[in-house]
Protein backbone atom coordinates (compact mmCIF):
# COMPACT_ATOMS: atom_id res chain seq x y z
CA UNK A 1 0.00 0.00 0.00
CA UNK A 2 1.04 3.38 -0.30
CA UNK A 3 2.17 5.90 3.03
CA UNK A 4 -1.31 7.12 4.15
CA UNK A 5 -0.40 11.11 4.20
CA UNK A 6 -2.21 14.45 5.75
CA UNK A 7 -1.04 17.40 4.51
CA UNK A 8 -1.82 20.62 5.96
CA UNK A 9 -3.83 22.43 3.48
CA UNK A 10 -1.55 24.78 1.33
CA UNK A 11 -2.46 28.64 1.22
CA UNK A 12 -4.90 29.00 -1.62
CA UNK A 13 -3.98 31.42 -4.13
CA UNK A 14 -6.06 34.59 -4.32
CA UNK A 15 -9.05 33.66 -6.17
CA UNK A 16 -12.78 32.96 -5.59
CA UNK A 17 -12.26 29.41 -3.36
CA UNK A 18 -14.89 28.97 -0.98
CA UNK A 19 -13.51 30.49 2.05
CA UNK A 20 -12.47 28.29 4.87
CA UNK A 21 -13.21 30.84 8.42
CA UNK A 22 -15.94 32.19 9.20
CA UNK A 23 -15.24 35.05 12.38
CA UNK A 24 -18.98 35.70 13.81
CA UNK A 25 -18.73 39.21 16.12
CA UNK A 26 -21.83 38.35 17.70
CA UNK A 27 -22.09 41.50 19.66
CA UNK A 28 -19.33 44.06 20.92
CA UNK A 29 -20.76 43.89 24.49
CA UNK A 30 -17.52 42.89 26.67
CA UNK A 31 -16.97 43.35 30.27
CA UNK A 32 -13.52 44.04 29.76
CA UNK A 33 -11.93 47.28 28.55
CA UNK A 34 -8.84 46.01 26.65
CA UNK A 35 -6.42 48.64 25.65
CA UNK A 36 -5.51 46.56 22.80
CA UNK A 37 -8.52 45.74 21.48
CA UNK A 38 -8.89 45.32 18.05
CA UNK A 39 -12.97 46.11 17.70
CA UNK A 40 -13.71 49.58 16.17
CA UNK A 41 -13.77 52.81 18.01
CA UNK A 42 -17.46 53.08 17.12
CA UNK A 43 -18.60 49.82 18.67
CA UNK A 44 -22.11 48.64 17.82
CA UNK A 45 -25.22 48.51 20.41
CA UNK A 46 -27.28 46.26 21.09
CA UNK A 47 -30.26 46.84 19.82
CA UNK A 48 -28.41 47.15 16.41
CA UNK A 49 -27.27 43.14 16.87
CA UNK A 50 -28.25 40.44 14.48
CA UNK A 51 -31.26 37.91 16.12
CA UNK A 52 -30.51 34.98 16.55
CA UNK A 53 -32.66 33.71 13.37
CA UNK A 54 -30.32 36.13 11.00
CA UNK A 55 -27.23 34.02 12.73
CA UNK A 56 -28.46 30.79 12.29
CA UNK A 57 -29.18 31.67 8.95
CA UNK A 58 -25.41 33.07 8.25
CA UNK A 59 -24.22 29.88 9.44
CA UNK A 60 -26.09 27.21 7.70
CA UNK A 61 -25.13 29.52 4.48
CA UNK A 62 -21.44 29.37 5.21
CA UNK A 63 -21.22 25.60 6.01
CA UNK A 64 -23.15 25.19 2.23
CA UNK A 65 -20.65 27.56 0.90
CA UNK A 66 -17.53 25.72 2.61
CA UNK A 67 -16.77 27.25 5.67
CA UNK A 68 -14.92 24.81 7.68
CA UNK A 69 -13.89 27.23 10.78
CA UNK A 70 -16.65 28.94 12.64
CA UNK A 71 -15.02 31.45 15.60
CA UNK A 72 -17.60 32.82 17.82
CA UNK A 73 -16.33 36.23 19.23
CA UNK A 74 -16.75 39.45 20.07
CA UNK A 75 -17.17 41.36 21.91
CA UNK A 76 -17.49 38.72 24.74
CA UNK A 77 -19.83 36.25 22.42
CA UNK A 78 -21.25 35.22 25.62
CA UNK A 79 -23.08 37.96 25.95
CA UNK A 80 -25.39 36.99 24.01
CA UNK A 81 -28.37 35.16 25.72
CA UNK A 82 -28.37 32.23 22.28
CA UNK A 83 -24.93 31.73 22.80
CA UNK A 84 -25.17 27.88 23.08
CA UNK A 85 -28.70 28.12 20.67
CA UNK A 86 -26.02 29.36 18.14
CA UNK A 87 -23.39 27.02 19.13
CA UNK A 88 -25.83 24.27 18.69
CA UNK A 89 -27.24 25.23 15.29
CA UNK A 90 -23.02 25.58 13.98
CA UNK A 91 -22.49 22.57 15.37
CA UNK A 92 -25.48 20.17 13.34
CA UNK A 93 -24.84 22.30 10.05
CA UNK A 94 -21.12 20.72 10.51
CA UNK A 95 -19.11 23.73 11.25
CA UNK A 96 -15.80 23.59 13.56
CA UNK A 97 -16.89 25.70 16.61
CA UNK A 98 -14.58 27.61 18.43
CA UNK A 99 -15.28 30.32 21.50
CA UNK A 100 -12.78 33.17 21.61
CA UNK A 101 -14.17 34.38 24.92
CA UNK A 102 -12.63 36.77 27.74
CA UNK A 103 -13.66 34.01 30.35
CA UNK A 104 -15.09 36.46 32.17
CA UNK A 105 -18.78 36.21 32.88
CA UNK A 106 -18.75 32.44 31.66
CA UNK A 107 -20.41 29.78 34.26
CA UNK A 108 -20.03 26.38 34.82
CA UNK A 109 -23.54 26.10 33.77
CA UNK A 110 -22.96 27.76 30.40
CA UNK A 111 -19.94 25.68 29.70
CA UNK A 112 -21.60 22.44 30.53
CA UNK A 113 -24.59 23.49 28.29
CA UNK A 114 -21.78 24.80 25.37
CA UNK A 115 -19.92 21.31 25.66
CA UNK A 116 -23.44 19.67 25.03
CA UNK A 117 -24.26 21.80 22.43
CA UNK A 118 -21.22 20.50 21.12
CA UNK A 119 -18.53 23.56 21.30
CA UNK A 120 -15.10 21.91 19.88
CA UNK A 121 -12.83 24.24 20.95
CA UNK A 122 -12.31 27.35 23.48
CA UNK A 123 -9.65 30.30 22.95
CA UNK A 124 -9.53 31.97 26.58
CA UNK A 125 -7.66 35.93 26.09
CA UNK A 126 -4.57 36.37 28.21
CA UNK A 127 -3.15 39.55 29.09
CA UNK A 128 -0.74 39.34 31.95
CA UNK A 129 0.54 36.46 33.72
CA UNK A 130 -0.58 37.67 36.96
CA UNK A 131 -2.96 40.22 38.25
CA UNK A 132 -1.26 43.83 38.22
CA UNK A 133 0.11 43.38 34.33
CA UNK A 134 -3.61 41.92 33.90
CA UNK A 135 -5.31 44.69 35.92
CA UNK A 136 -3.32 47.41 33.35
CA UNK A 137 -4.29 45.96 30.28
CA UNK A 138 -8.13 45.30 30.70
CA UNK A 139 -8.54 48.07 32.38
CA UNK A 140 -10.78 46.81 35.38
CA UNK A 141 -9.55 44.35 38.68
CA UNK A 142 -9.72 41.02 39.30
CA UNK A 143 -9.75 39.73 36.10
CA UNK A 144 -6.84 37.46 36.01
CA UNK A 145 -8.26 35.00 38.93
CA UNK A 146 -11.36 34.73 37.19
CA UNK A 147 -9.57 33.58 34.05
CA UNK A 148 -7.83 31.52 35.76
CA UNK A 149 -10.78 29.85 37.23
CA UNK A 150 -12.49 29.86 33.98
CA UNK A 151 -9.10 27.93 31.91
CA UNK A 152 -9.26 25.15 35.17
CA UNK A 153 -13.05 25.28 34.19
CA UNK A 154 -12.82 24.45 30.56
CA UNK A 155 -9.84 21.97 31.05
CA UNK A 156 -11.62 20.39 33.59
CA UNK A 157 -14.64 19.28 30.70
CA UNK A 158 -12.16 17.98 28.26
CA UNK A 159 -12.04 20.93 26.18
CA UNK A 160 -9.08 21.90 24.48
CA UNK A 161 -8.01 25.33 25.07
CA UNK A 162 -5.90 27.71 23.10
CA UNK A 163 -4.69 30.72 25.28
CA UNK A 164 -4.68 33.62 23.16
CA UNK A 165 -1.46 36.30 24.69
CA UNK A 166 -1.80 39.35 22.83
CA UNK A 167 1.68 41.06 23.45
CA UNK A 168 2.95 44.88 23.69
CA UNK A 169 4.62 46.94 25.67
CA UNK A 170 3.05 46.21 29.16
CA UNK A 171 3.13 42.67 29.23
CA UNK A 172 5.97 41.78 26.87
CA UNK A 173 8.06 41.13 29.99
CA UNK A 174 6.40 38.49 30.76
CA UNK A 175 6.20 36.38 27.45
CA UNK A 176 7.68 33.49 29.72
CA UNK A 177 5.07 33.32 32.36
CA UNK A 178 2.48 33.98 30.30
CA UNK A 179 4.16 30.04 28.89
CA UNK A 180 4.12 28.60 32.25
CA UNK A 181 0.54 29.60 32.91
CA UNK A 182 -0.25 27.93 29.91
CA UNK A 183 1.14 24.81 31.07
CA UNK A 184 -0.51 25.54 34.58
CA UNK A 185 -4.09 25.96 33.32
CA UNK A 186 -3.58 22.69 31.19
CA UNK A 187 -3.93 24.82 27.70
CA UNK A 188 -3.04 22.88 24.60
CA UNK A 189 -1.97 25.62 22.56
CA UNK A 190 -0.76 28.94 23.67
CA UNK A 191 -0.87 31.95 21.08
CA UNK A 192 2.08 34.67 21.20
CA UNK A 193 1.10 37.13 19.07
CA UNK A 194 2.02 40.71 19.09
CA UNK A 195 -0.70 43.71 18.42
CA UNK A 196 -1.95 44.57 15.40
CA UNK A 197 -2.71 48.27 15.28
CA UNK A 198 -6.74 48.97 15.00
CA UNK A 199 -9.10 49.97 16.20
CA UNK A 200 -8.39 50.45 19.81
CA UNK A 201 -4.89 49.19 19.56
CA UNK A 202 -4.43 52.04 17.08
CA UNK A 203 -5.51 54.78 19.39
CA UNK A 204 -2.98 53.11 21.99
CA UNK A 205 -0.32 52.61 20.44
CA UNK A 206 2.13 54.99 22.16
CA UNK A 207 1.52 53.08 25.09
CA UNK A 208 1.66 49.72 23.54
CA UNK A 209 4.36 49.59 20.89
CA UNK A 210 7.41 47.39 22.07
CA UNK A 211 11.06 48.26 21.87
CA UNK A 212 13.10 46.09 19.42
CA UNK A 213 15.37 44.91 21.95
CA UNK A 214 11.77 43.37 24.11
CA UNK A 215 10.67 42.02 20.41
CA UNK A 216 14.04 40.17 19.64
CA UNK A 217 13.97 38.69 23.52
CA UNK A 218 10.55 37.73 22.76
CA UNK A 219 11.62 35.55 19.62
CA UNK A 220 14.69 33.73 21.46
CA UNK A 221 12.38 32.86 24.62
CA UNK A 222 9.58 31.19 22.16
CA UNK A 223 12.30 29.72 20.79
CA UNK A 224 13.22 27.99 23.77
CA UNK A 225 9.88 27.36 25.33
CA UNK A 226 8.78 25.56 21.96
CA UNK A 227 11.75 22.98 22.28
CA UNK A 228 11.46 22.56 26.18
CA UNK A 229 7.58 22.26 25.70
CA UNK A 230 7.26 19.77 22.49
CA UNK A 231 4.30 17.48 23.19
CA UNK A 232 3.04 19.40 26.31
CA UNK A 233 2.32 22.76 24.48
CA UNK A 234 2.23 23.99 21.16
CA UNK A 235 3.15 27.24 20.47
CA UNK A 236 2.20 29.81 17.83
CA UNK A 237 3.78 32.96 17.38
CA UNK A 238 3.00 36.34 15.30
CA UNK A 239 5.68 38.82 15.76
CA UNK A 240 5.64 42.48 15.12
CA UNK A 241 5.48 44.33 11.55
CA UNK A 242 6.59 47.32 12.60
CA UNK A 243 10.26 45.88 13.01
CA UNK A 244 9.92 43.55 9.87
CA UNK A 245 11.68 43.10 6.43
CA UNK A 246 8.29 42.10 4.32
CA UNK A 247 5.07 42.24 5.07
CA UNK A 248 2.66 39.14 6.42
CA UNK A 249 -0.22 38.02 4.06
CA UNK A 250 -2.83 39.16 5.46
CA UNK A 251 -5.58 36.90 6.91
CA UNK A 252 -4.67 34.76 4.24
CA UNK A 253 -5.19 37.35 1.41
CA UNK A 254 -8.33 39.12 0.98
CA UNK A 255 -11.63 37.75 0.25
CA UNK A 256 -9.09 34.57 -0.28
CA UNK A 257 -9.77 32.62 3.02
CA UNK A 258 -12.07 34.34 5.94
CA UNK A 259 -14.75 36.61 6.33
CA UNK A 260 -15.95 38.64 9.27
CA UNK A 261 -19.58 39.75 10.16
CA UNK A 262 -20.29 42.31 12.98
CA UNK A 263 -22.56 42.33 15.46
CA UNK A 264 -25.15 44.11 13.37
CA UNK A 265 -24.49 41.43 9.90
CA UNK A 266 -21.66 44.01 8.09
CA UNK A 267 -19.69 40.98 6.23
CA UNK A 268 -16.15 41.65 6.14
CA UNK A 269 -13.17 40.36 4.16
CA UNK A 270 -11.19 41.33 7.47
CA UNK A 271 -12.24 42.55 11.12
CA UNK A 272 -10.45 45.87 10.64
CA UNK A 273 -11.75 46.08 7.07
CA UNK A 274 -14.68 48.86 7.93
CA UNK A 275 -11.37 51.23 7.93
CA UNK A 276 -11.49 51.46 4.24
CA UNK A 277 -14.16 53.94 4.29
CA UNK A 278 -14.80 53.84 0.70
CA UNK A 279 -15.89 50.26 0.39
CA UNK A 280 -19.40 49.19 -0.01
CA UNK A 281 -19.91 46.48 2.60
CA UNK A 282 -22.86 44.37 2.03
CA UNK A 283 -24.97 43.15 4.83
CA UNK A 284 -26.36 39.49 6.03
CA UNK A 285 -29.81 40.80 6.52
CA UNK A 286 -30.05 41.74 2.30
CA UNK A 287 -27.55 38.79 0.91
CA UNK A 288 -26.52 34.99 1.63
CA UNK A 289 -22.62 34.94 2.64
CA UNK A 290 -22.52 33.27 -0.46
CA UNK A 291 -23.27 36.16 -2.84
CA UNK A 292 -21.06 38.75 -0.51
CA UNK A 293 -18.45 36.09 -1.24
CA UNK A 294 -18.55 35.53 -4.64
CA UNK A 295 -20.16 39.05 -5.89
CA UNK A 296 -19.71 41.71 -3.12
CA UNK A 297 -17.89 44.93 -4.67
CA UNK A 298 -15.71 45.19 -1.28
CA UNK A 299 -14.48 41.61 -1.30
CA UNK A 300 -13.68 42.12 -5.14
CA UNK A 301 -11.92 45.39 -4.40
CA UNK A 302 -8.26 43.83 -3.29
CA UNK A 303 -8.68 40.12 -3.97
CA UNK A 304 -6.03 38.68 -6.39
CA UNK A 305 -3.03 41.41 -7.64
CA UNK A 306 -4.72 43.30 -10.49
CA UNK A 307 -5.39 46.45 -7.66
CA UNK A 308 -1.77 46.52 -7.38
CA UNK A 309 0.53 49.17 -8.22
CA UNK A 310 4.19 49.88 -8.01
CA UNK A 311 5.68 48.38 -6.36
CA UNK A 312 4.09 45.69 -5.17
CA UNK A 313 3.02 44.82 -9.03
CA UNK A 314 6.52 44.05 -10.59
CA UNK A 315 7.66 42.74 -7.17
CA UNK A 316 8.61 38.90 -6.99
CA UNK A 317 6.68 38.20 -3.82
CA UNK A 318 3.35 39.65 -5.09
CA UNK A 319 1.61 36.45 -4.67
CA UNK A 320 3.46 35.92 -1.65
CA UNK A 321 2.23 38.05 0.66
CA UNK A 322 -0.61 39.67 -1.76
CA UNK A 323 0.64 43.36 -0.88
CA UNK A 324 0.45 42.74 3.22
CA UNK A 325 -2.36 44.75 4.83
CA UNK A 326 -4.42 47.00 2.61
CA UNK A 327 -5.85 48.44 6.25
CA UNK A 328 -2.51 48.82 7.51
CA UNK A 329 -1.83 50.37 4.31
CA UNK A 330 -4.37 52.49 4.49
CA UNK A 331 -4.00 54.02 7.69
CA UNK A 332 0.02 54.58 7.97
CA UNK A 333 0.18 55.77 4.19
CA UNK A 334 -3.09 57.06 3.09
CA UNK A 335 -3.98 54.92 0.68
CA UNK A 336 -4.62 50.81 0.66
CA UNK A 337 -3.65 49.97 -2.34
CA UNK A 338 0.18 51.01 -1.46
CA UNK A 339 2.23 48.81 -0.09
CA UNK A 340 2.22 47.73 3.46
CA UNK A 341 4.79 49.87 5.11
CA UNK A 342 6.00 46.85 7.14
CA UNK A 343 7.83 46.18 3.63
CA UNK A 344 11.49 47.41 2.74
CA UNK A 345 10.13 48.27 -0.70
CA UNK A 346 7.79 50.72 0.87
CA UNK A 347 8.66 55.00 0.82
CA UNK A 348 7.00 54.69 4.22
CA UNK A 349 8.78 52.06 5.35
CA UNK A 350 11.59 53.97 7.59
CA UNK A 351 8.89 55.84 8.85
CA UNK A 352 7.37 53.53 10.51
CA UNK A 353 10.43 52.12 11.60
CA UNK A 354 11.11 55.80 13.24
CA UNK A 355 7.54 55.63 14.96
CA UNK A 356 8.26 51.74 16.32
CA UNK A 357 11.68 53.20 17.89
CA UNK A 358 10.02 56.60 19.09
CA UNK A 359 6.83 55.46 20.66
CA UNK A 360 8.67 52.11 22.14
CA UNK A 361 11.47 54.30 23.83
CA UNK A 362 9.02 56.66 26.10
CA UNK A 363 7.95 55.61 29.59
CA UNK A 364 4.42 53.69 29.80
CA UNK A 365 1.99 56.09 30.74
CA UNK A 366 -1.33 54.20 31.69
CA UNK A 367 -3.39 57.31 32.31
CA UNK A 368 -2.64 57.92 28.91
CA UNK A 369 -4.08 54.71 27.67
CA UNK A 370 -7.48 54.66 26.57
CA UNK A 371 -9.30 52.12 27.53
CA UNK A 372 -11.95 51.24 25.19
CA UNK A 373 -15.92 51.62 26.26
CA UNK A 374 -18.91 52.95 24.30
CA UNK A 375 -18.25 57.04 23.75
CA UNK A 376 -21.24 58.91 24.43
CA UNK A 377 -21.78 61.67 21.70
CA UNK A 378 -19.14 64.85 21.92
CA UNK A 379 -17.01 62.74 24.78
CA UNK A 380 -14.37 61.56 21.43
CA UNK A 381 -13.92 65.11 20.53
CA UNK A 382 -12.97 65.90 24.19
CA UNK A 383 -10.71 63.28 23.93
CA UNK A 384 -12.18 61.18 26.53
CA UNK A 385 -13.31 57.77 26.44
CA UNK A 386 -16.30 56.73 28.75
CA UNK A 387 -16.78 53.81 30.98
CA UNK A 388 -18.70 51.42 29.05
CA UNK A 389 -21.89 50.62 30.79
CA UNK A 390 -22.61 47.44 32.08
CA UNK A 391 -22.37 44.72 29.61
CA UNK A 392 -25.50 42.80 30.43
CA UNK A 393 -27.71 46.12 30.46
CA UNK A 394 -26.67 48.48 27.77
CA UNK A 395 -29.27 50.55 26.86
CA UNK A 396 -29.84 51.29 23.08
CA UNK A 397 -27.68 54.72 22.37
CA UNK B 1 10.32 2.59 16.22
CA UNK B 2 8.78 1.34 19.44
CA UNK B 3 5.34 -0.61 17.70
CA UNK B 4 2.18 -0.26 19.20
CA UNK B 5 0.26 -2.81 21.68
CA UNK B 6 -2.24 -4.79 19.71
CA UNK B 7 -5.19 -3.28 21.93
CA UNK B 8 -4.68 0.37 21.24
CA UNK B 9 -7.33 2.25 20.16
CA UNK B 10 -7.04 5.17 18.38
CA UNK B 11 -9.57 8.18 19.67
CA UNK B 12 -10.09 11.42 18.09
CA UNK B 13 -9.49 14.02 21.21
CA UNK B 14 -12.32 16.84 21.95
CA UNK B 15 -11.26 19.68 19.42
CA UNK B 16 -10.16 17.37 16.27
CA UNK B 17 -12.79 16.38 13.93
CA UNK B 18 -12.44 13.76 10.74
CA UNK B 19 -15.36 14.79 8.12
CA UNK B 20 -15.99 14.58 4.71
CA UNK B 21 -15.70 17.97 3.62
CA UNK B 22 -18.93 17.77 0.52
CA UNK B 23 -17.61 21.18 -1.14
CA UNK B 24 -14.18 20.05 -1.41
CA UNK B 25 -14.68 16.62 -2.33
CA UNK B 26 -12.44 15.81 0.19
CA UNK B 27 -12.16 14.67 3.78
CA UNK B 28 -10.40 16.41 6.28
CA UNK B 29 -9.07 16.03 9.56
CA UNK B 30 -9.61 19.26 11.43
CA UNK B 31 -8.27 20.80 15.19
CA UNK B 32 -8.08 24.52 16.33
CA UNK B 33 -7.02 26.25 13.63
CA UNK B 34 -5.54 23.75 11.51
CA UNK B 35 -6.89 21.92 8.27
CA UNK B 36 -5.46 18.62 6.67
CA UNK B 37 -6.38 17.01 4.20
CA UNK B 38 -6.42 13.52 4.44
CA UNK B 39 -5.46 11.39 1.23
CA UNK B 40 -7.66 8.46 -0.06
CA UNK B 41 -5.53 5.86 2.34
CA UNK B 42 -5.53 8.40 4.81
CA UNK B 43 -8.90 8.77 4.95
CA UNK B 44 -9.99 4.80 4.66
CA UNK B 45 -7.65 4.13 8.10
CA UNK B 46 -9.08 7.05 9.52
CA UNK B 47 -12.36 6.53 8.94
CA UNK B 48 -11.66 3.15 10.99
CA UNK B 49 -10.62 4.93 13.91
CA UNK B 50 -14.66 5.02 15.66
CA UNK B 51 -12.64 4.89 19.01
CA UNK B 52 -14.02 1.09 19.23
CA UNK B 53 -11.84 -0.28 17.10
CA UNK B 54 -8.58 -1.50 18.20
CA UNK B 55 -5.44 -1.11 15.62
CA UNK B 56 -5.82 -4.95 14.76
CA UNK B 57 -9.30 -4.59 14.04
CA UNK B 58 -8.02 -1.52 11.96
CA UNK B 59 -5.29 -3.85 9.84
CA UNK B 60 -7.99 -6.32 9.65
CA UNK B 61 -10.60 -4.19 7.83
CA UNK B 62 -7.45 -2.71 5.92
CA UNK B 63 -6.53 -6.31 4.42
CA UNK B 64 -9.90 -6.14 2.73
CA UNK B 65 -9.23 -3.27 0.66
CA UNK B 66 -5.45 -3.31 -0.35
CA UNK B 67 -4.18 -6.08 -1.75
CA UNK B 68 -1.59 -6.60 1.14
CA UNK B 69 -1.48 -8.45 4.08
CA UNK B 70 -1.39 -7.20 7.69
CA UNK B 71 2.40 -8.02 8.47
CA UNK B 72 2.64 -5.37 5.55
CA UNK B 73 0.08 -3.25 6.57
CA UNK B 74 0.44 -2.75 9.86
CA UNK B 75 4.02 -0.77 10.24
CA UNK B 76 2.56 1.78 7.57
CA UNK B 77 -0.45 2.31 10.11
CA UNK B 78 1.32 2.60 12.96
CA UNK B 79 3.74 5.71 11.88
CA UNK B 80 0.83 7.10 10.06
CA UNK B 81 -0.61 7.32 13.89
CA UNK B 82 2.25 7.65 15.65
CA UNK B 83 2.94 10.77 13.73
CA UNK B 84 -0.89 12.26 13.89
CA UNK B 85 -0.03 11.61 17.36
CA UNK B 86 2.81 13.88 17.49
CA UNK B 87 0.46 16.65 16.21
CA UNK B 88 -2.08 16.11 18.84
CA UNK B 89 -4.70 14.40 16.35
CA UNK B 90 -5.32 11.19 17.94
CA UNK B 91 -4.75 9.33 20.70
CA UNK B 92 -2.91 6.15 21.25
S1 LIG C 1 -9.81 42.50 23.50
FE1 LIG C 1 -10.54 42.73 25.64
S2 LIG C 1 -12.12 44.34 25.49
FE2 LIG C 1 -11.74 43.62 23.37
S3 LIG C 1 -13.30 42.07 23.07
FE3 LIG C 1 -11.44 41.02 23.79
S4 LIG C 1 -11.66 40.87 26.04
FE4 LIG C 1 -13.17 42.38 25.31
S1 LIG D 1 6.46 45.27 -2.65
FE1 LIG D 1 4.38 44.60 -2.23
S2 LIG D 1 4.31 42.49 -2.93
FE2 LIG D 1 6.50 43.06 -2.78
S3 LIG D 1 7.12 42.38 -0.74
FE3 LIG D 1 6.48 44.51 -0.57
S4 LIG D 1 4.31 44.44 0.00
FE4 LIG D 1 4.88 42.39 -0.78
Amino acid sequence: MVLPHVAEAAAQPASPQPPIGLLAELTHRCPLRCAYCSNPLEMETRSAELDTETWKRVFSEAADLGVIHLHLSGGEPTARRDIVELTRHASQVGLYTNLITSGLGVTDAMLDALHDAGLDHIQLSMQGADGAVTDAVVGTRGAFERKEAFARAVVARGFPLTLNAVIHRLNIGQVPLMIEKAVAFGAGRIEIAHTQYYGWALKNRAQLMPARADVDRTIEEVKEARERLAGILTIDAVFPDYYAKYPKLCNGGWGARTLSVTPSGLALPCHAAQTIKHLDFWSVRDHSIGEIWTSSPAFDAYRGTSWMKEPCISCERRTVDLGGCRCQALALTGDPRNADPACIKSTFHSELGDIAVAESSAAVNLAAVAYRGFSRPGAEQAGVVVAPRSPYTERPA
Amino acid sequence: MSGLDDGTVPRFPRGVKFREDKVRGQHMLLGPERIFNADPVATQILSLCDGKRTIVEIVDALTEVFAADAATIRPDVESFLIDLRQKQLVTL
